[in-house]
């Protein structure tokens, strides 16, 4: 600090400096503050906005016989345009009874992988840790924590729909 | 000439920019600062590799979950050039990973991150991190099967956190599915927001480098000592300190060229991972497996016992990163020589060993059921008894094959059952079947008794 501005700290404004000091650090505040909060929407957006579960149709009454398990995919709630193919979600889908089915997210309840089920076997197999559930859902070898997540279902005017839902997402104590 | 060395004059006037590369280049090192410094710089080099094609990529590149597969298509198959491209890109993402591993086991080794250094070593475990970030990250950008379902894994590790697990797989994945927020987030974490922070680093890094000095060679027997240090590094510099440029710079610029050779070579001789089925998260039949510097912990998960490997998941990268960037607090004075510190040698080497051995159980991974495995031909059956070729056939149609091997047909998650019968009584086999074990189904509710006797009476065969 050179003799001038020891000089100039000195001077009997120096209050009001320091003032406009504070004032100066406080718009550059309040203006920082202003600007993030468009870019911290920006990117808190998916926990703002959740889309409602709705129902679509994934197969039709006819041709599936009571006790077949079936790949049926879907499209998830309000899609994006530009999703592309990553709007369809996959379910495996069980005809229990004539108006009585089950649903399965085909996400592994391990580490999310795609299960597949073995119709022979009777068994949902997992390809990334060796996790195998037994037809009802319940797990029957391997890594996975808890049961296969089942989405809900019904059946409207002969067609089986399933309600959209969140991917399934274990967490700690599950 | 003349004219061109007036503006050159003119600028450095203005900008000073030639006085501070000269002070930077010609900063005095210690001297025996041979072949193990040249690492940290070789990164670097990987680094500045990885920003350039990753520029080349974007101006082709359509960072849209609806299109990206096709641009990958079109960069690999069509763009000129685009196939070495994205080998380059995907080599020097591996090469990048590969020495700042080594740089940090040599700094480890070498006790360089002691005092006054301790700084240094921080924001070297961060570049760590975030490199790995950009490896999984970029990877993801890959936005084929593999991608999609990649993503899929990296939400259901986050979910694991404690209190914000959901949360944060959904910050991830952009909502509550995979979409069209997906990829963007990814590209946008890839491309903007990691590098950011890694310039950020890097720089901090150089700077703490520069202002510190470069670590002297070890020897055994001078230990670190706190309060003579610095005066002791300062002296010895101006007394044996050499120019870095060029007398320690050309081993770096060697080395660093040699490595982006190798990054070369391989782009061009083995050129990107191939893309796998388009990126639809209804097409279930496919095996997403992570890029080689992923599979350590991927067969760790694998391996680990299940009632614990939930907590595992977070505690175990946590605990990782606590640990190494509490190590200078806990030894940041003494004996830094390899010689006068065995454990840490041995640590490391059992640290390298295990992540190894995991890598290559993760290559193989043993625990993953072998769905391409095919039903057991006559040659291995060896019996025209109908009952133990339906017994045979059964195996294979009741996915047992997946998980038990015969005769080196089959996978590997279960024992291998070619001699079973030398091991088990048929009633033993029956009880294994209807009730399970330990990591196998109980198939008594999934099969008949006449299925049961047959799978039996084909494996009483196997001796």
């Amino acid at each position: 600090m050179n003799k001038n501005s020891t000089d100039e700290a000195n001077q009997p404004d120096r209050g009001r400096r320091e003032f406009l000091m504070k004032i100066a650090l406080g718009v550059a505040g309040v203006s920082a503050i202003a600007a993030s909060v468009p870019v911290l929407a920006s990117f808190f957006a998916p926990l703002l906005e959740r889309p409602p579960g709705l129902w679509r149709p994934v197969a039709g009454l006819e041709g599936f016989e009571v006790g077949a398990t079936r790949l049926v995919s879907f499209e998830n709630a309000e899609p994006e345009a530009w999703a592309g193919t990553t709007a369809r979600t996959a379910a495996w889908l069980r005809r229990d009874a004539a108006e009585s089915f089950t649903a399965f997210s085909a996400n592994c309840t391990h580490l999310g992988c795609p299960v597949r089920w073995e119709s022979e076997a009777h068994l949902f197999m997992c390809p990334c840790h060796g996790g195998a559930y037994y037809p009802d859902g319940s797990v029957a070898a391997g890594p996975p924590p808890k049961p296969l997540v089942r989405y809900s279902v019904r059946v409207n005017n002969g067609n089986i729909e399933i309600r959209t839902s969140p991917l399934p997402i274990t967490t700690i104590g599950e | 000439m003349h004219t061109i060395r007036k503006i050159l004059r003119w600028l450095e006037d203005r900008t000073g920019l030639g006085e501070l590369a000269m002070r930077v280049a010609k900063h005095p090192v210690p001297p025996g600062s041979k072949w193990a410094y040249v690492f940290g710089s070789a990164t670097l080099f990987c680094l500045i590799l990885q920003v350039i094609t990753g520029v080349a990529l974007a101006l082709m590149y359509q960072p849209s979950s609806s299109t990206a597969y096709q641009s990958l298509q079109f960069i690999t198959e069509r763009a000129r050039f685009g196939r070495v491209l994205r080998g380059i890109h995907y080599f020097g993402a591996s090469g990048m990973i590969v020495m700042v591993g080594i740089h940090m086991i040599r700094v480890y080794i070498t006790a360089a991150y002691k005092y006054p250094r301790e700084v240094t070593w921080i924001s070297g475990v961060f570049l760590f991190i975030l490199t790995i970030a950009m490896g999984f990250t970029g990877q993801l950008l890959r936005w084929d099967s593999n991608g999609v379902w990649s993503s899929v894994v990296a939400a259901e590790q986050l979910g694991r956190i404690p209190l914000i697990g959901r949360p944060a797989a959904r910050l991830l994945l952009g909502g509550d599915t995979i979409g069209g927020h997906s990829l963007s987030r990814f590209f946008s974490y890839h491309v903007f927001i990691v590098p950011a922070f890694i310039f950020l680093l890097v720089g901090l890094h150089v700077y703490f480098v520069l202002h510190h000095g470069i670590s002297e060679p070890p020897k055994a027997g001078r230990p670190v000592v706190r309060d003579k240090y610095r005066q002791w590094y300062k002296e010895m510099l101006k007394e044996k300190g050499v120019p870095f440029w060029p007398y320690a710079a050309w081993r770096d610029l060697l080395f660093g060229a040699l490595t982006i050779c190798v990054i070369l070579g391989l782009a061009v001789l083995f050129g990107p991972p191939g893309l796998t089925e388009p990126p639809d998260p209804s097409l279930v039949h496919t095996t997403p497996k992570p890029d080689w510097y992923m599979l350590a912990i991927f067969a760790l998960f694998a391996l680990m016992p299940p009632r614990i490997e939930s907590y595992m998941i977070v505690l175990g990268p946590l605990a990782t990163v606590i640990f190494l960037l509490c190590m200078p607090f806990f030894s940041n004075k003494g004996e830094r020589s390899p010689l006068r510190r065995p454990w840490a040698v041995f640590g490391t080497i059992c640290v390298v060993v295990f992540v190894f051995g995991l890598f290559l159980t993760g290559m193989h991974s043993p625990w993953s059921p072998k769905f391409k495995a095919m039903p057991l031909p006559a040659s291995t059956i060896r019996s025209s008894d109908s009952v133990v070729v339906r017994g045979a056939s059964l195996f294979y149609r009741k996915a047992c094959l997946y998980c038990h091997k015969i005769e080196g047909q089959g996978g590997d998650t279960g024992p291998d059952l070619s001699a079973v019968a030398r091991r088990l009584t048929a009633d033993e086999l029956k009880l294994r079947l209807v009730n399970g074990g330990r990591n196998m189904p109980a198939y008594g509710g999934l099969m008949t008794n006449d299925e049961l006797k047959a799978l039996v009476e084909f494996l009483q065969t196997r001796k």
